[in-house]
């Protein structure tokens, strides 16, 4: 390793004046099909059961969508209920959060909302994005720009409604922030430090040095602190309640620490789970909080919701590769976007730096099977980030403020990454499809709202940076602002399980013998020897 | 999951492997005897022991707060505190978690405080009574000067304040740790959505777009971009200028 950053190092200097072009449309497609997971043989299969039935999707999703559910309904009594709100939102992360804020703001009143989450308010990927939010705002750019930009780098697969929902809405996203009291980054006149990402064709990324995504949901969840709108913890939702007239009318709450269920009466229901980074789909390590199993996508199956491009997944080229303990973490794409240049074993550098992720990410893999890659101490390939160049380029003490966080995160280990370079390999990160939603925010199934990871279409089947924290956001607020009017209409039946009872037997029926059951709820990190023997009888 | 169980095993093995190279090394969990390998983050090492996570893990990751541990490793006069999915174990470290932090929060509406000089000491009196004994800038894992911000508060220096804790995970160590009890972070998350919302200055551009927006300037086109063919949107991608690369090429900023 140490030869190897000699020649960067040695290098450097040429190597930030010659720098690598991006690829054409034609170049991507071929590196794409190469080394991409979401190209390759294996990594997917046909889903034999439910609506998207026939469609090829990552096998760990396919895994979960054939388990029985983890509810058997006889062990639930449905006569008391023991909330009875006018809008459950399932999940406390940064769409659930917005979503109740618009809906409070929207005549939903406070008591009338319940936010159940699976882990405390807040635990999610939303607090660890870094990089930033897009939002057309400069003169040289425009929304139309923006809009180009995200279904370009969806491949053209996106829903062309819900890309544009989020190029229009993305400027009032930040003038909200900024009424909540966001501390974006900014020049000395008060206009925004706009920074490039991957696959982007204007400087528009809005930053909060490299904690954007948590400054972002400390000011929101702050502010649905100050409302003191109702949160259950630890409690997350299991599967979905409908009504006898086939909507969707709440839910089963599971108390992770009494093991106790709470049945939760509800007139609509916004999907805000987020992601599922925790399945290491294709055996990836990932970038996600420890929560993120998919069980939104499992619980909207099972009322008869539809799933978009599962077929894909986001690898982030720049997870962390050395040293050990935090192999598969993120290092942003920000560092990128300062202009620190991918390079490899030799010295030299192979991509341009911003291509979009799954192109990046592939031209990484690319580089690292043909041998130009670094191998570290216990087999981790990777590639070198040439971040000593952001001081260069910029002036001395740029990284320490606007890269903070990853100063420090290496400072812990004991990498300089202000004198040395960072060394990456591409880590699972964001589920790029999910439940189909329109541009209110509306599933397929009346009464169930859905907003940000856990929903597909609006980045089709690949994103672009900052355009999560925008998602959340722009959605979030959206499904707020509709489920608020659908609970002023909205005549509820009577409560029934019996689409889970349904569901299984359909499992049943497509022959498939697995014993395994679905939501998981949380990943399986037990150590091999610990849980060989654990006995099941406590 | 039959994939993650793989992921598992593989993990597994490798710390294994590891194991055998650099040896076992002894954690107290709680006081409790574990054999783990070294190299691990106190998280992984609980995990490696048996233990399921279900507080005191979050992100994994260092933004979250959510594993906050305590340790002192045998015989040691000095008590440690960091992330458990930060921090690797050492041997002979007494380990416990603070996965909750009981600390009320002041209620406000951020449109109708003022940013005054005293408004955090109106909002959270009890910073009057910080002795600067310090011990909450040592106790925070992100070696954010604690103390210092809790002074500029004191002083109604609300922008300092604001900047000093930015890096702030809300963990809560701070407030474990204080003589006078005061809420550390809650303080300043005041502070910063005061200096954001009131003190900093605002962008002009985003007032101009968004009167653009409201005036529905780029429905029209957007609209046009949305009904144009496969192929005609592909050539209009193609060709759009990349400003990162101009940017590049001039050398940078």
């Amino acid at each position: 390793m140490l030869t190897s950053i000699k020649l960067v190092e040695e290098k450097r200097e040429y190597n930030m004046s010659h720098p690598v072009k991006p690829m054409s449309l034609k170049e991507r497609e071929v590196t794409l099909r190469k080394y991409h997971p979401d190209y390759m043989e294996g990594t997917r299969r046909e889903l034999r059961v439910g609506i998207n039935k026939g469609e090829y999707l990552y096998n760990g999703i396919v895994d979960l969508l054939e388990a029985r559910s983890v509810l058997d309904p006889k062990d639930i009594d449905l006569s008391k209920i023991d909330f009875d709100v006018d809008l459950l939102i399932v999940g406390g992360g940064g769409a659930g959060t917005v979503a109740s804020l618009f809906a409070y703001e929207s005549g939903v009143s406070r008591d009338g909302i319940l936010i159940v989450t699976k882990l405390r308010h807040g635990d999610a990927n939303s607090m660890m994005a870094q990089g930033g939010i897009q939002a057309a705002d400069r003169t040289e750019d425009s929304p139309s720009l923006h809009y180009l930009d995200i279904y370009g780098g969806g491949h053209f697969t996106n829903k062309p409604e819900l890309a544009r929902s989020l190029a229009l809405d993305a400027p009032r996203i930040i003038r909200w922030h900024e009424e909540l009291g966001v501390m974006y980054d900014r020049q000395e006149d008060g206009e925004f430090q706009e920074l490039s990402g991957g696959g982007t064709c204007r400087n528009r990324m809005h930053s909060c040095k490299d904690y954007t995504g948590m400054e972002l949901l400390r000011n929101i969840r702050d502010t649905s602190r100050n409302l003191e709108i109702p949160v259950l913890e630890f409690c997350p939702i299991i599967e979905f309640l409908m009504d006898d007239k086939g909507q969707v009318a709440g839910g089963i709450a599971f108390n992770l620490e009494t093991f106790e269920y709470y049945v939760i009466r509800a007139k609509a229901t916004i999907l805000a789970t987020g992601g599922s980074g925790r399945l290491h789909l294709s055996n990836y390590p990932t970038t996600n909080h420890y929560g993120a199993t998919g069980d939104g996508l499992v619980m909207a199956y099972h009322v008869g919701a539809n799933l978009l491009d599962l077929d894909t997944i986001q690898i982030h080229p720049t997870g962390d590769a050395f040293p050990e303990p935090i192999v598969g973490i993120l290092s942003t794409e920000k560092i990128r976007g300062l202009g620190a240049i991918p390079i490899n074993k030799n010295g030299d550098p192979f991509v341009f730096p911003l291509e979009p992720r799954d192109v990046e990410s592939a031209s990484f893999i690319n580089e690292c099977k043909k041998g130009n890659g670094i191998v570290t101490p216990t087999g981790m390939p990777g590639v070198w980030l040439d971040s000593p160049m952001i001081d260069i380029i910029h002036g001395e003490g740029t990284t320490e403020t606007k890269l903070a966080g990853e100063v420090r995160k290496f400072k812990r280990f004991g990498i300089d990454m202000i004198k040395h370079p960072i060394l990456v390999y591409p880590t699972l990160h964001y589920q790029n499809g999910g439940v189909e939603i329109n541009e209110k925010c509306e599933t397929k199934i009346p009464g169930l709202f859905a907003a940000g990871e856990v929903t597909g279409g609006v980045h089709g089947k690949n994103r672009l940076m900052g355009n999560s924290l925008l998602d959340y956001n722009v959605f979030g607020r959206r499904a707020g602002i509709f489920a608020a009017k659908y609970v002023k209409k909205v005549k509820l039946g009577k409560l029934t399980p019996e689409h889970i009872n349904k569901y299984n037997k359909m499992v049943e029926k497509a022959g498939i013998k697995q014993k395994k059951t679905a939501p998981i709820l949380l990943p399986e990190y037990r150590g091999e020897m610990a849980l060989s023997r654990a006995l099941d009888i406590f | 999951m039959s994939n993650s169980k793989n992921v598992l095993m593989e993990k597994e093995k490798k710390a294994n492997e590891k194991n055998n190279k650099v040896g076992e090394i002894e954690v107290f969990i709680m006081g409790k005897s574990y054999k783990v390998p070294a190299g691990l983050t106190i998280m992984k090492a609980l995990e490696f022991a048996g233990y399921r996570f279900i507080r005191g893990c979050g992100c994994r990751a260092g933004f979250c707060g959510a594993c906050s541990t305590v340790y002192r490793i045998e015989d040691e006069q000095k008590l440690g505190f960091d992330l458990a999915c930060q921090k690797v174990v050492e041997d002979k470290m007494y380990l416990v978690q603070l996965p909750f932090v009981p600390g009320a929060k002041a209620q406000y509406d951020i449109n109708k405080v003022e940013p005054s000089d005293s408004i955090l000491l109106t909002m959270y009196p009890e910073i009057a009574r910080c002795v600067s004994c310090n011990t909450c800038t040592k106790s925070c894992p992100q070696d954010i000067e604690t103390m210092k911000y809790i002074q500029m508060a004191v002083r109604g220096d609300i922008a300092r304040c604001a900047e000093l804790s930015f890096d702030c995970i809300q963990c809560g160590l701070c407030a474990m740790r204080c003589p006078a009890d005061i809420k550390h972070y809650h303080v300043s998350q005041l502070a910063r959505r005061l200096r954001g919302k009131y003190i900093d200055p605002k962008s002009k551009n985003l007032s101009k777009r968004l009167k653009e927006i409201d005036q529905r300037k780029y429905d029209g086109e957007i609209e046009k971009l949305m009904k144009m063919s496969g192929e005609e949107i592909r050539e209009k991608y193609k060709n759009r200028t990349i400003e990162a690369e101009e940017s590049v090429i001039a050398g940078g900023d």
